[in-house]
């Protein structure tokens, strides 16, 4: 098999990479805002719930959470479901960054001086307003680096839809190398990767000067 | 009618007994200075005025609409949330440190709340806060953003963003007190130009001197209580109670 052969043949794993990526990015970021307030709710059994449902995204490996999310409702109901593949896998990725972004969005929010909320609230904003025009810009300035840091894991942790049997790039380089027995299908897939994350810090980058107007 | 009337106001953080029966009534003109020690609840009593803190019992009106009152068990209630966002339009209230928006320019920290949030015309809110910048000498800065003026400058911004709210009462929590001798002259300066133009005031402030220029009346606070309150003659020319006597003493001497 030639080396063009091999990368048109990963190319359709590409584009799956890309739809669990973009796909994980578009539930997860507002699932996160979700999760902070759950986290910060004054309501104990809601802040309780959240805290529980953080630690164990956070406590267990991310291949187990996707392994439960497809087998699970077979395995614990007895409910087959078809075509349910992709779907599992977005289940178990926004869930699990949601958790991360959430502690995230949490400390940016928690990191405001009460001052900003004070002089929003004696000039009458609602809380609301306060919240969107007032706080959540600087909050999304503070936290841009972190949130650099889990997107660009996001990435890489892609490759672990394989565990679901999943065609996406890190699948198929190990099918084309075991029957070619080539390296060639690994390297492709490593200068992808690196190649999305470059795109990825750049864009992030391009946000984080936009917003370096203030301090 | 008195433009802001507090009877009885007590506040206590846990066992602390911060204000402990405090009455201030305040006229329309009136310029009031509030002195006295750290913790003595000084700005606990403009934090309370401006609803940032609630109070634990007494009563509150503007304008002789009435935001805090006991109920029939001794309760606080404040009034309904429409009442309280008109109450709210009647005083504005300057920080100790500044609480500019750093992600607004100048003159979009001026702006965006008598805009957003009293939905006035942005034409004729630009021309009043480019005024109010003129009169500060501020004007050149409308599109600087607060990060790169001074500590005074700052301050003044601040001041301009809580007239141009247009309020009835303006509060002042220490104003100067995160700034060097030059910058709280700066500031000093521009409240002095308020108070000569008749708008209404009160003061927290540790400037002895300053409060004895341009107030009507001074309130001398110790532990949750008004211990003097007067002219600036009589309380700070001379003191009655030991206590003022003894605090404006320790001032004079540093």
């Amino acid at each position: 098999m030639s080396f063009f052969t091999m990368l048109e043949t990963m190319s359709s794993g590409m584009l799956k990479t890309c739809a669990i990526f973009f796909l994980t990015l578009l539930f997860s970021l507002p699932l996160g805002f979700l999760v902070s307030f759950g986290r910060m709710s004054k309501n104990p059994i809601l802040r309780n719930i959240v805290k529980v449902y953080i630690s164990i995204m956070r406590g267990t490996p991310l291949m187990l959470q996707l392994l439960v999310w497809y087998f699970g409702p077979f395995y614990l109901f007895q409910i087959p479901i078809r075509g349910y593949r992709f779907t599992a896998i977005i289940l178990g990725f926004a869930f699990n960054y949601a958790a991360y972004f959430g502690e995230i969005f949490r400390a940016g929010i928690e990191s405001m001086p009460q001052g900003q909320y004070e002089a929003a609230k004696v000039l009458g904003y609602t809380k609301v307003q306060t919240f969107f025009r007032i706080i959540l810009p600087q909050v999304v300035k503070r936290i841009l680096p972190a949130v650099t840091n889990e997107v660009i894991t996001l990435v890489k942790d892609t490759s672990l839809a394989f565990s679901l049997a999943y065609q996406e790039v890190f699948s198929i380089a190990k099918q084309i190398s075991s029957s070619q027995t080539s390296f060639m299908p690994f390297l492709i897939a490593g200068v992808f990767y690196y190649i999305m994350n470059y795109a990825v810090a750049f864009a992030m980058e391009r946000m984080e000067k936009s917003m370096s107007y203030y301090r | 009618m008195n433009l802001l009337e507090m009877k009885n106001i007590r506040k206590s953080f846990g066992e602390l007994s911060v204000i402990r029966d405090i009455s201030l009534s305040v006229t329309r003109g009136e310029v009031v200075s509030i002195i006295g020690p750290s913790g003595s609840g000084k700005s606990t009593l403009l934090r309370c005025a401006t609803f940032l803190e609630t109070i634990d019992s007494g009563f509150i009106s503007y304008m002789g609409q009435v935001a805090a009152q006991e109920d029939a068990t001794g309760a606080i209630t404040y009034c309904t949330h429409e009442e309280m966002k008109k109450i709210h339009g009647y005083f504005g209230l300057v920080f100790q440190n500044f609480n500019l928006f750093p992600h607004y320019s100048v003159l979009k920290n001026i702006m965006d709340a008598p805009i957003v949030v009293q939905g006035r015309q942005k034409s004729e809110v630009r021309e009043e806060a480019m005024a109010l910048l003129e009169k500060m000498g501020l004007a050149d800065k409308a599109d600087f953003y607060p990060y790169q003026l001074s500590g005074g400058q700052q301050q003044r911004v601040s001041i301009v963003r809580a007239l141009a709210m247009n309020p009835e009462i303006l509060f002042f929590d220490e104003p100067t007190s995160a700034l060097d001798p030059e910058l709280t002259i700066e500031v000093l300066k521009v409240i002095r130009q308020l108070a000569e133009e008749h708008m209404t005031m009160v003061i927290v402030t540790h400037e002895m001197q300053f409060a004895a220029a341009v107030s009507d009346r001074v309130i001398f606070m110790d532990g949750g209580i008004i211990v003097e309150e007067g002219s600036p003659e009589q309380v700070i020319s001379n003191p009655e109670k030991a206590r003022t006597r003894q605090f404006l003493d320790m001032y004079n001497n540093r």
